[in-house]
């Protein structure tokens, strides 16, 4: 990864004007992302890991929305840019795979249509050239006959083959980079695992760089080059991923590690979770922004002084002035990583059927 | 879908048979011989055993009830207790006037809450909203016969633009016709441009705040073209259904406003039944707006079916 | 269903409701899944919606009005005085004089008695009908449910003023028969409201939970069912009680109404009209007064729709907590 980066954040702020007063929800986020390279954004809902990746191509509401910072593509910076000129930057070279493939298309129009009508404006092709590609994209994202399939309407799809078809959509103008934004969470184990699977070899294929969002750092550590934990907004840590699950050292990615709910023992996430909750960004703590839910808080400096991102070596950086015991943060990381080692087709069914019983279960008590 | 249509239309006509029964029974729901009270002191026995054999008054109930049901079907709603004139005439030379100011009300209204109810969503809080939501207000709010009067008063009465009242068939004098028709529409379509306001204002906004819009954006697609395809195109079908829920509504609904102009329509034409207590003509016009309502209802749900790719489908 | 439900801690009990745990009926934790309105925020909210307030104060003037006419009134509503027909608003006849030389303005205050009594005794009966069918319907199910939901459809299908001229026509036009001719004309709609708002409770845990714990239907209607309808049905009061005064004016204009010479606003405008060249005050007075409490009545009923929906609160709850991603 000696090479430029395809794409590179540098001091990038988001913020809401609301009744409550000025809503900071990304606070000076860095990063680079290299062709190929894959770079998980991991937080709770609300550390503004998503916001940050929309806001790249001001896909927020603007009002009340602000953004500064910069957001280099290339060498073209977006942040200063007009609605105008970001649509020559949006679905054509960054990318976009949202949540939920029931809401994420239109319920009136034919797949193909949605699947073309980025296409049509982005690439010089003609009507026949872009069927033929979109006809090409369906089959690589594993859609049989893909052919008799574009005139269908979502509805006609299950939930896995439409966020394949969303994917499709993603990668239909060749985007040098590809958001997945909670790509899988809305799917069951299964499919999961197969998307995850599918995304990895488009990238291996298409050579793209790919910023995938999740809340889950189980997903993680199978697909990411690198990992930012974002806590409130900024990022608490961020580092290679063999490095941050051999040793992570903020207290926080530590947390969220020991909330993963490990195959066979799945009452671990009710015992370990973080206590409380993420603060409102209306209101921030002063000194570090997880001092009041942090389990290894030393002395008063926490509540006082807000810590700097520093790097301890080989790009390893962390927010906190105390870092957690290794055997505690080895033990967390490897009770994680059970989880997320590439699981074949057996394990895969039964953890649905176990995730499957257990929450029929838990829907009497 | 041909499920759905079977099913809908079972159902329409479930209703249909419940609102034969109502508007059959209104005419033995009457204290008293409904057509001695109808004659009065016209009072002639020959002229009343007629009038009783006529409506099938000797019969039991259920064998009255079937015969006036099968009748009506074939399009005989009996006679006029008063000029002996064959309901189902008197009901089709009233329907055109009732059907123009209906069609003109939901056009007006539709010129009125396109623009009104698009502008306001997507200006939301804006002054042009607050604007629109003030007009919508005001529209569901206001007696439709005083604002009719009140504009007798200003174009009839004051400004002499307009005649005050009256009908002329569109066929036989464009222009007078014309000028008749202008003031009652505005009434009638004014008060539906503000409630289709609040619809399309409501469908728009849904639309316009569903995840697949933030989607098309994220494809990079101009406004114009997201706005076009994935919000009005989305919103069309809710105002569609409310809009032609609203031509049903109108078709029975305006006789106070079809009163103010002196309208022959058939609201007018059910009123003056009530006054003369002319039963068989208040049955028949009762029966054939409450028709017309479920053939309408049942219409737009299919069209909306057809718009939806979901139901389509299924 | 889930994210229409107030996230409200169980803790923050309506203060009118003590619980009363027994031995019979265990206290059970109330799940997020209540509809049950929160009185007192329901107040703040709908005072902090301005249109709702001026609504608010709007009805009570009227009411006021309504209940002190008798001192209000500038003259006897139905006196005679033809020497002084037709004339214009001044001092003396503040909003002039009608066919027979009444004083227009006495006899507008006087219809507000007239209006707001017809409003209210056939919303009542309305209320109080649909309520216990939509209940029953609702909680019994099966057949009843059936045949009542089949009734209402087939209601539906007249226009409401339509089959308010028909029942009047059958009942005979008086003020007793219009108040109950609009009472059934609006029976449906409070059936299928009060309906709906049952089968979406009924289902829940909580309440299959207390009658399986031996509750009685009674017990379970009176204290868990109907609190959780009382918000859309409040709703549908204040909206029905403005188209209640519609309804009547309209009625009473066209005939089929308020008899003369009872001062009805409808029955005023009957007459400003026939009277139209004579002067504009017959018309604009009676006209404003029904345009200006079914206008209140309008807001008051929006206001409580936003103040009652538990998803417009939280969405002012996250409005105020500011942005995040989940907007």
């Amino acid at each position: 990864m000696a090479d430029d980066p395809i794409l590179s954040v540098r001091d990038l702020h988001v913020s809401f004007r609301t009744k409550r007063g000025l809503a900071r929800v990304v606070r000076g986020l860095d990063y680079d992302l290299h062709a190929g390279e894959t770079l998980a954004i991991v937080g709770e809902s609300g550390s503004g890991k998503s916001v940050s990746t929309l806001a790249m191509t001001k896909l927020i509401p603007m009002p009340p929305g602000q953004v500064s910072g910069e957001v280099w593509l290339g060498d073209d910076d977006l942040v200063p840019l007009s609605e105008k000129h970001l649509l020559h930057y949006r679905g054509r070279r960054i990318g976009y795979v949202f949540q939920d493939p029931m809401t994420s298309l239109n319920p009136v129009h034919p797949i193909g249509r949605q699947l073309t009508e980025g296409m049509r404006y982005h690439l010089e092709l003609s009507d026949e050239e872009i069927r033929e590609r979109a006809i090409d994209l369906l089959q690589k994202v594993g859609i049989p006959s893909p052919e008799k399939r574009l005139d269908d309407y979502p509805h006609q799809f299950s939930g896995g083959m439409r966020q394949r078809v969303v994917i499709a959509i993603g990668l239909s103008c060749d985007p040098e980079v590809l958001v997945a934004d909670e790509a899988t969470t809305a799917l069951d184990v299964t499919t999961q695992a197969q998307i995850v699977e599918l995304i990895g070899r488009l990238q291996d294929e298409l050579g793209m760089g790919v910023i995938w969002i999740t809340h889950d750092l189980g997903v993680v550590a199978g697909i990411a080059d690198r990992v930012l934990v974002m806590y409130a907004g900024q990022v608490v840590e961020a580092a290679d991923v063999d490095a941050l699950y051999a040793r992570p050292r903020h207290p926080y990615t530590v947390g969220l590690m020991r909330s993963l709910p490990v195959l066979g023992d799945l009452e671990r996430r009710d015992l370990a979770s973080i206590p409380g909750l993420p603060p409102s960004p209306t209101a921030l703590p002063e000194g570090c922004a997880f001092h009041p839910r942090c389990a290894f808080r030393d002395d008063d400096r926490c509540a006082t002084e807000a810590p700097p991102l520093r790097d301890i070596g080989d790009g390893h950086l962390i927010r906190s002035f105390y870092e957690v015991p290794e055997e505690i943060a080895q033990e967390a990381a490897a009770e994680a990583r059970i989880e997320i080692e590439p699981p074949d087709a057996d394990d895969v069914g039964d953890a649905a059927a176990e995730v499957g019983s257990r929450s029929g279960r838990g829907g009497e008590t | 879908m041909a499920g759905y249509v079977a099913k809908r239309v079972a159902q329409s006509l479930l209703a249909l048979l419940g609102v034969s029964v109502v508007v059959f029974a209104l005419i033995h729901l009457v204290p008293g011989d409904p057509v001695r009270t109808a004659l009065g002191t016209r009072f002639d026995q020959e002229l009343y055993e007629v009038l009783r054999a006529r409506a099938g008054l000797d019969q039991p109930l259920v064998v009255q009830y079937f015969d006036w049901l099968f009748r009506a079907l074939q399009g005989d709603l009996g006679v006029s207790f008063r000029t002996g004139q064959p309901v189902t005439e008197a009901l089709m030379q009233r329907l055109p006037a009732t059907a123009l100011l209906a069609v003109s009300a939901v056009l007006v209204g539709l010129v009125i809450a396109l623009p009104a109810g698009i502008i306001s969503a997507v200006r939301q809080g804006k002054v042009s909203d607050y604007v629109a939501n003030a007009f919508s207000q005001i529209g569901v709010s206001i007696p439709d016969f005083w604002y009719g009067i009140l504009l007798i008063l200003l174009f009839a009465q004051t400004l002499r633009w307009l005649p005050p009242f009256g009908y002329t068939s569109l066929l036989e004098d464009p222009v007078d016709g014309l000028q008749r028709l202008i003031m009652p529409a505005l009434t009638t379509g004014v008060v539906t441009g503000a409630i289709l306001t609040r619809f399309v204002r409501s469908s728009v906004l849904e639309a316009m705040n569903s995840e697949h819009v933030r989607f098309a954006r994220a494809k990079g697609l101009p406004q114009r073209h997201v706005f076009r395809h994935h919000v009005l195109r989305n919103a069309w079908n809710p105002i569609v259904t409310i809009t032609g829920l609203q031509l049903g509504t109108l078709l029975g609904g305006i006789v106070v406003v079809e009163v103010v102009f002196a309208w022959p329509g058939i609201g007018r034409l059910a009123l003056t039944a009530v006054e003369r207590r002319d039963y068989p003509v208040l049955q028949g016009a009762v029966l054939l707006i409450a028709a017309a309502f479920l053939i309408i209802n049942l219409v737009v749900d299919l069209l909306y079916a057809k718009l939806d790719p979901r139901i389509r489908s299924s | 269903m889930s994210d229409d439900r107030p996230d409200q801690p169980p803790s923050d009990e309506p203060a009118e409701e003590p619980r009363q745990p027994s031995a019979e009926q265990p206290e059970l934790e109330r799940p997020e899944g209540e509809h049950r309105p929160q009185w007192r925020q329901t107040l703040a909210i709908l005072l902090s919606n301005r249109a709702a307030a001026v609504g608010l104060v709007v009805l009570i003037v009227m009411v006021l009005t309504a209940v002190f006419a008798d001192q209000l009134i500038r003259f006897p509503i139905n006196e005679d005085n033809i020497a002084n027909r037709f004339a214009p608003p001044s001092a003396d006849h503040w909003f002039g004089t009608d066919d027979l030389g009444r004083d227009v303005y006495s006899r507008v205050v006087m219809g507000a008695r007239v209006s707001l009594q017809v409003a209210a005794i056939s919303v009542t009966i309305s209320l109080v009908a649909g309520t216990l069918l939509g209940l029953i319907a609702g909680y019994r199910g099966g057949w009843l449910d059936t045949v009542t939901m089949r009734a209402v459809d087939v209601a539906f299908a007249f226009p409401a003023v339509l089959l308010a001229i028909a029942l009047v026509a059958v009942f005979g036009p008086s003020l007793r028969n219009t108040m109950i001719a609009i009472g059934i004309v609006f029976t449906p709609i409070f059936a299928r409201v009060v309906r709906g708002s049952v089968l979406s409770v009924r289902e829940d845990l909580y309440i299959r939970a207390i009658r399986s714990l031996g509750a009685s239907d009674g017990r379970i209607i009176l204290r868990h069912v109907l609190p959780n309808v009382a918000a859309p049905v409040i709703v549908q009061t204040s909206l029905s009680l403005a188209f209640a005064i519609l309804l009547e004016a309209a009625l009473s204009f066209v005939g089929a109404g308020v008899q003369r010479p009872t001062p009805a606003w409808g029955l005023m405008l009957a007459d400003a009209q026939r009277f139209i060249a004579q002067g504009w005050w017959l018309s604009v007075f009676p006209g404003m007064a029904i345009f200006v409490t079914v206008m209140a009545f309008n807001l008051m009923g929006d206001g409580l729709r936003d103040a009652l929906d538990p998803r417009q609160r939280t969405l002012i709850e996250a409005r105020g907590a500011g942005g995040g991603e989940d907007e």
